[in-house]
C-alpha cells in the first residue's frame, strides 16, 4: 500500500481538493509548479541555507537519559522546539514564503489557532519584505495576547475571524475567502497538512527534514536508522507528517499520532478526531472531521489551542483507516502532568501540544532496547499562563 | 417531464431574474412562503440555500443567514420535508445550492432521489470540483433529471469554460468577479470584458451572472451580458427589514423590475 498522495492528490480515498471554482487557478498553479520549484538546485540552496543559518537546523536530537530511566526503554527527544520562533511550523513556512517568491506573489496570507504559525509566517515575511495578513479567531486573539503582539511587532496584520465559533476553523474559512476576493497577488501559506492539495503534500515535504534528519541523527547515535516507534502529536498534523515522512514505508518502525481528548473522549469537550470523526469535507480536502449527523462542522475541545482542529490531514485519515498509524491520545490532564515530567526530569519545559505526544510513554509498553523518538515539536513559553495556573507555583 | 429550467431559459431568452435564498431563515418555516412570493412578484428561477456552518465562497451575510437558519434547526431532512407538496402549488424552476459535506452526510444517491420526488430541478454544490463531478456523481445527477450547476469566474481559463459547458444541462453560473458573495462595488470594467469573452464563445447553456448583484442598476447591466442575474445577499438583507415577509419580499422584486 502507498502511504504517499497520487497523482489525483489522494491518499486511498481522502484528499483531493474540493474547491469552488474561484480558487481553481490559484490551487492549480500551485499544483503544476510546486513539485518542479522544489526541486530546482536555487530554490533547495537558497531552503538549505535558511535551514541552517536562520532556523537553526539540524535539531538536535537528544537521548533523555532519565525519562528513558522511568520508562525503562530508550527515549530520544527531536528536538524541535529548539528551532526559531520555537516550533516546526518555521520549516514550512520557509519553504512556501520561496516558493512564493518564485510564483511572484506580493502578499501572504495565512491563518493561525495559538498564534504559532502566525507568528512564523510573520517571521518570513519580515525576512523576506512581504505583506503579511494573519487570520486569527476572536475568541484565539484575546487568549493568546504574547503571539498576537509578536506578530504586531514582526510587521503583520492580524485580522479576527468574527465568523462562526470564532476560532481556527473560523480563521481558515477567512483566508480562504481573502484568498477568493485576491486570486492575483496573494500567496496563502496554509499551516498544516490540510486543505486542498497540494497543500497537505507540500505542507508535508517541508516538514519532512525532521524524520531525514532523524534518520541520520539515530544512525549515528544507535547504528540504524530505525526506531521502533516515532511518537507525534497530531491536530491538524504537520509535525507528525514531518517526523513519519521518511518512515511511512518502513512497516517495522510503529507510527503513533497522539490526539488531544481534551477533558476525555466521550465528554462532548475532545478533539480525538479519529475516534469522534467521520468521513467527509472540511477546508477543501476530504478526511475525517468531527461533525454533527446533518455534516455540520462541530467545534472541538482542546487545552492545547494548536490541536484543537476539528479534522485532520488526509495523510493522516489514511493512517488510520489503513492501519499504518497507531492512533492513541491525551487529555488535558495528561498532558500537563507529562509537561511537569518532562520539565522535572530532563529541564526542558515542552508545549502544551508537545506534551500529548510524551504522555503515552506509559502505554507504548516499550522494552528496554526498543528507541522511542518523541518529536518534540514545540517548546513552552507560550504556555506558560496556562501552567502556570495549574500548577500554583505561587503558592509553593 | 422535461426540466423546468430548459423550459424556461427556451421560453425566456433574456433578462431572466433568479434569486437566492437561506432555507430556514429568518424563520424555520419561511421556506414556502418565500417561494410562493417570489414567483407571485415575476421572479423567474429560484436558488434554495442549504445551510452550512462553513461556507467558504458566501461573505458575511449569507454566513449570518446560514447560521441563524442552522439555530433554527435547519437541516436537509427537515428542507424536503417542506418542499414535500410544493409541486401542487408552483411550477417556477427550484435549484438547490449548498456545501458537499451536508449532502454526503444525507448520502448523495438518497439526496438526488429525494430532491428529484419533491421536484427539485437543479443542483449547484460550489465545493464539489469538476473532476470529482464526472467520477462519483454524474450518473446520479442523470438518473434523476437534475441539471448540474457549474460556477465560472473572470480567472477560468477558455478550455475549461468548454469542458464546464459540456457537462451542464440547464445554465452556467458566471461569477462576476473574483470575490465571496455579497460585494457590492458594482460591475468592474474587466468584468465587462469577461462577460463580452464568454458571450463571445458561443456556448451551448445560457450563461446567469451572479455575485455582487444588488440592485435594479447592476441587475440591468448583467441582463445585457447574459441571460439574466442572480440576487443573493441583497435579497437576504431585504429579508431582515422591519414588517411582513410578502411587503419586503414584494418591495424588493419591484425595486429591482420596475
Amino acid at each position: 500500500m502507498s502511504y504517499h498522495v497520487n497523482e489525483k492528490g489522494f491518499y486511498g480515498k481522502f484528499g483531493g481538493a474540493y474547491i469552488p471554482e474561484m480558487l481553481y487557478p490559484n490551487v492549480e498553479e500551485l499544483r503544476q509548479n510546486y513539485l518542479r520549484i522544489i526541486q530546482e538546485p536555487d530554490f533547495q540552496q537558497e531552503l538549505q541555507a535558511l535551514l541552517k543559518d536562520y532556523v537553526g537546523r539540524p535539531s538536535p536530537l537528544y537521548f533523555a537519559p532519565r525519562l528513558s530511566e522511568k520508562y525503562n526503554t530508550r527515549v530520544y527527544l527531536k528536538r524541535e522546539d529548539l528551532n526559531h520562533t520555537g516550533a516546526h511550523k518555521i520549516n514550512n513556512t520557509i519553504g512556501q514564503v520561496l516558493l512564493a517568491k518564485r510564483l511572484g506573489k506580493k502578499r501572504i496570507i495565512a491563518e493561525t489557532g495559538a498564534g504559532q504559525h502566525g507568528v512564523a509566517t510573520a517571521t518570513v515575511c519580515a525576512l523576506m519584505g512581504l505583506e503579511c495578513i494573519v487570520y486569527m479567531g476572536e475568541v484565539d486573539i484575546e487568549r493568546q495576547a504574547p503571539n498576537v503582539a509578536r506578530m504586531k511587532m514582526l510587521g503583520a496584520q492580524v485580522v479576527a475571524a468574527t465568523s462562526g465559533s470564532k476560532t481556527l476553523k473560523d480563521a481558515t474559512n477567512e483566508a480562504i475567502r481573502d484568498w477568493i476576493n485576491n486570486p492575483e497577488d496573494t500567496y496563502y501559506i496554509i499551516g498544516s497538512v490540510v486543505g486542498p492539495h497540494p497543500y497537505p503534500d507540500m505542507v508535508a515535504r517541508f516538514q519532512a527534514v525532521i524524520s531525514e534528519e532523524i534518520r541520520a541523527q539515530l544512525l549515528e547515535k544507535e547504528g540504524t536508522e530505525l526506531p521502533t516507534y516515532v511518537v507525534a502529536c497530531v491536530g491538524g498534523g504537520s509535525n507528525a507528517a514531518g517526523a513519519f515522512y521518511h518512515y511511512l514505508d518502513e512497516s517495522e518502525v510503529q507510527l503513533v499520532a497522539v490526539e488531544a481528548a481534551g477533558k476525555g473522549i466521550h465528554s462532548g469537550e475532545s478533539a480525538a478526531t479519529s475516534i469522534l470523526g467521520k468521513d467527509g469535507i472540511i477546508h477543501g480536502s476530504r478526511t475525517l472531521l468531527m461533525q454533527t449527523e446533518d455534516g455540520q462542522i462541530t467545534e472541538p475541545y482542546s487545552i492545547s489551542a494548536g490541536l484543537d482542529y476539528p479534522g485532520v490531514g488526509p495523510l493522516h485519515a489514511h493512517l488510520f483507516e489503513s492501519g499504518r498509524a497507531r492512533f492513541e491520545n491525551a487529555t488535558d490532564e495528561e498532558a500537563l502532568q507529562a509537561v511537569l515530567e518532562l520539565t522535572r526530569l530532563e529541564g526542558i519545559i515542552p508545549a502544551l501540544e508537545s506534551a500529548h505526544a510524551l504522555a503515552v510513554l506509559e502505554r507504548l509498553q516499550a522494552k528496554p532496547d526498543d528507541i522511542v523518538v518523541i518529536n518534540l515539536s514545540g517548546r513552552g513559553d507560550k504556555d506558560l499562563s496556562t501552567y502556570l495556573k495549574h500548577f500554583h507555583f505561587d503558592e509553593q | 417531464m422535461s426540466n423546468r429550467i430548459k423550459r424556461l431559459f427556451a421560453q425566456k431568452p433574456k433578462g431572466i431574474l433568479s434569486v437566492y435564498f437561506t432555507a430556514g431563515f429568518p424563520n424555520l418555516n419561511d421556506t414556502e412562503t418565500i417561494i410562493l412570493e417570489l414567483e407571485k412578484n415575476g421572479v423567474d428561477l429560484l436558488e434554495i440555500g442549504m445551510p452550512f456552518s462553513d461556507p467558504l465562497a458566501d461573505g458575511p451575510t449569507i454566513q449570518a443567514s446560514s447560521t441563524v437558519a442552522l439555530k433554527n434547526g435547519m437541516t436537509i431532512p427537515k428542507l424536503f420535508e417542506q418542499l414535500q407538496d410544493i409541486r401542487q402549488k408552483t411550477q417556477i424552476p427550484l435549484v438547490l445550492m449548498g456545501y458537499l459535506n451536508p449532502v454526503m452526510q444525507y448520502g448523495v444517491e438518497r439526496f438526488c432521489q429525494k430532491a428529484a420526488e419533491v421536484g427539485i430541478d437543479g443542483i449547484i454544490l460550489p465545493d464539489l470540483p469538476l473532476q470529482q463531478y464526472v467520477e462519483e456523481f454524474k450518473e446520479l445527477f442523470e438518473k434523476y433529471n437534475l441539471s448540474k450547476v457549474f460556477l465560472i469566474t473572470p480567472q477560468t481559463p477558455e478550455a475549461r469554460i468548454r469542458e464546464i459547458d459540456s457537462l451542464s444541462n440547464g445554465f452556467i453560473y458566471m461569477v462576476s468577479s473574483a470575490s465571496t458573495t455579497g460585494k457590492t462595488v458594482g460591475l468592474a470594467e474587466q468584468s465587462q470584458a469577461y462577460f463580452q469573452r464568454v458571450a463571445g464563445m458561443q456556448l451551448q447553456n445560457p450563461g446567469v451572472i451572479g455575485f455582487g448583484i444588488h440592485d435594479k442598476d447592476t441587475f440591468e447591466a448583467a441582463c445585457t451580458h447574459a441571460s439574466g442575474a442572480i440576487i443573493g445577499s441583497a435579497f437576504v438583507k431585504a429579508l431582515q427589514r422591519e414588517g411582513s415577509l410578502s411587503e419586503n419580499i414584494k418591495s424588493f422584486i419591484q425595486s429591482i423590475k420596475n
